[in-house]
């Protein structure tokens, strides 16, 4: 049975099962005058418009790209934002530099140069690897409530625009349900009914569409978790008084509190929290803890804007089914870091199973899954890392060695080991299982138990 | 905090000045880089002259030879008035290009786009030649 046979995905009016009687041995193909819908025009959904328009381009092949999104990102604040921190990691940056696709720099609120690690220990900058700004702050949507009449333009909005370059239709329309005819998927609308060879879900999971997923199956819709994310107007020289070009991230021994981060933007700066129940007594205790007063004087900066969207932990086993597939966060995404890394890859992927392979459920078990099942893979030895930050945490010993490593990396140029395992795990920009093995390697573990052991030795005296 | 005059707010990569040199033709290179804005171009160096064999805008590519093989650079590339460019790692790109063979693509596009210009001076060349 397919991984969507077991969906429902209803609409108020009328709940169906999708996959009611898909064909057992489809083999279902894009060719010359196939209809696609795209629901959500978020990173996701656009680069899937965008692949699977570009290979169809390559191979001539002509078939028309809905994509359904009922906001607009021109708005500033909730009616045009997407709920994100808004991160392009260093390798998603280079890879779309790769494809052509290069961020413009009224996209790119602002290019991070190194990332300032704030604990109760002390700070420490982490420089790139390379002397340049390859790390992208965006604003997926339009930016904060006040922010009207900016001169910058929103990331999704960005991408929107190169998929109707390539031929992709925006319908600004509300999908309220998602129904079979035969087998083929029905997308409704509260304007009608529309038959397509395939969908791709993008919905994201902060979507009333998202919302609307049977979620009394294990495969059925993704496990989620509630961050907390606010934005601060600040003004372009104060945050590069305070904040520089850098991302600071705190590792704060606070109860319930996993990770914060201040990322700034052009005018503004937002404040991304992970942890258990982020409520306003969590926020506060963090605003007020010594090392963000230190970096940051939030007391006299007013707060815009405020969030608390869900974010994805867990994708559905089978994110995929006879002429439906699902992508990004409605699919599976990256623990914590780089979701929009992992809808350009779950979007290509999956455009890539339709033109090249076909658009069954066997295509899209055989040449999908696999890049979903990586994302998977690879999140585990993400959750085996962020178990070791708790202990880095938790233990002021340790911190201090972190903090002593760090700093004495950064003032040679190489063998930097631990630099390199907190740049990655921070940036999002390696796997993590890259950042699993490397924090094994010789290197690594000899300069830490170096950098305990100078914790635990007596001061020498200066002669 | 680091603030260097090679970087501007919003723009990603690195800045270089009109004439400064972005790669040196006999160097060692592991690396590819995207064009961001602005122009660069591309020099055969040789002892006595210097042969501009194209000019490279936004989008395009140079470098990429480094990631097939292990021969020094075979041309110097300079800004032509100011660009930004985008260093992309060696490394980054082929561990994507094994997860996804069809990003190669578009370097084999740029590639042999390369091959049939190179082939029309040869051509164009011959067709000089009394």
């Amino acid at each position: 049975m397919s991984g969507l046979g077991q969906w429902t995905l209803g609409a108020r009016r009328s709940i169906r099962h999708l996959a009611a009687d898909p064909s057992p041995d489809s083999d279902a193909t894009l060719s010359d005058g196939s209809r696609v819908a795209v629901i959500g025009g978020g990173p996701a959904g656009s680069f899937f418009a965008y692949f699977l328009l570009r290979l169809a381009h390559t191979i001539d092949l002509d078939i028309s790209v809905d994509i359904y999104e009922p906001r607009h990102f021109t708005h500033c604040g909730p009616a045009g934002c997407n709920h994100c921190g808004g991160i392009v990691s260093e390798s998603l940056v280079q890879m779309l530099a790769t494809e052509g696709i290069n961020l413009p720099p009224s996209v790119v609120q602002r290019g991070i140069y190194s990332y300032v690690l704030h604990m109760d220990a002390g700070s420490v900058e982490i420089e790139s690897p390379v002397e340049e700004q390859r790390i992208a702050a965006i604003y997926r949507g339009n930016g904060p409530r006040t922010a009207v009449d900016m001169p910058w333009e929103s990331f999704d909005g960005y991408l929107q625009q190169i998929c109707e370059k390539e031929g992709a239709q925006l319908v600004h329309q509300l999908v309220v349900g998602l129904e079979r005819n035969g087998d083929f998927p029905v997308v409704i609308t509260n304007e009608g009914t529309t038959t397509y060879d395939l969908v791709a879900v993008a919905c994201g999971v902060n979507s009333n569409f998202h919302m609307l997923l049977d979620g009394s199956t294990s495969e059925g819709k993704p496990e989620v978790s509630r961050t907390f994310i606010t934005e601060f107007k600040l003004g372009a020289d104060a945050i590069l008084e305070t904040l520089g070009d850098s991302m600071h991230v705190f590792l704060l021994d606070i109860p319930r509190l996993e990770f914060a981060a201040l990322i700034p933007k052009g005018d503004y700066v937002t404040l991304a929290m992970l942890g258990e129940e982020i409520d306003d007594d969590l926020v506060r205790r963090f605003l007020d803890s010594p090392e963000v007063r230190a970096a940051f004087p939030a007391d006299s900066i007013p707060a815009v804007c405020a969030c608390a969207p869900v974010i994805n932990v867990k994708g559905p086993e089978r994110p995929f089914g006879e002429r439906v597939v699902l992508v990004g966060d409605a699919g599976i995404t990256r623990l914590y870091k780089d979701g929009i890394g992992a809808a350009y890859r779950t979007g290509k992927a999956a455009a890539e199973t339709a033109i090249v392979h076909g658009i069954s459920t066997d295509d899209f078990e055989t040449h999908y899954f696999p890049t979903c099942r990586a994302i998977a893979n690879d999140n585990m030895f993400g959750r085996l890392i962020f178990f070791f930050t708790i202990a880095v945490r938790k233990s002021k010993f340790v911190r201090k060695a972190v903090l002593r490593m760090t700093a004495g990396e950064q003032r040679r140029p190489k063998g930097r080991h631990m630099s390199g395992v907190l740049w990655n795990m921070f940036t999002g920009s390696a796997p993590y299982r890259d950042v699993f093995f490397n924090a094994l390697r010789p290197g690594f573990l000899l300069g830490l138990a170096k950098s305990l052991a100078a914790g635990v030795r007596p001061p020498q005296k200066e002669s | 905090m680091t603030y260097m005059p090679s970087r501007r707010r919003g723009e990603l990569g690195k800045i270089f000045n009109d004439g400064e040199v972005i790669v040196q033709q006999g160097d060692v290179g592991e690396q590819m880089f995207v064009v961001q804005a602005g122009k660069v171009e591309v020099v055969l160096e040789s002892k006595d002259t210097q042969e501009r064999v194209s000019v490279l805008e936004s989008r395009d590519f140079f470098g990429e030879m480094a990631l097939f093989d292990k021969e020094l650079r075979s041309a110097t590339v300079r800004a032509l008035g100011e660009a930004r460019v985008l260093t992309i790692d060696k490394r980054t790109l082929l561990k994507r290009i094994s997860e996804d063979p069809l990003l190669a693509y578009n370097l084999l596009r740029a590639m042999s786009s390369r091959v049939r210009d190179l082939n029309n001076q040869v051509s164009a060349g011959r067709n000089r030649t009394p």
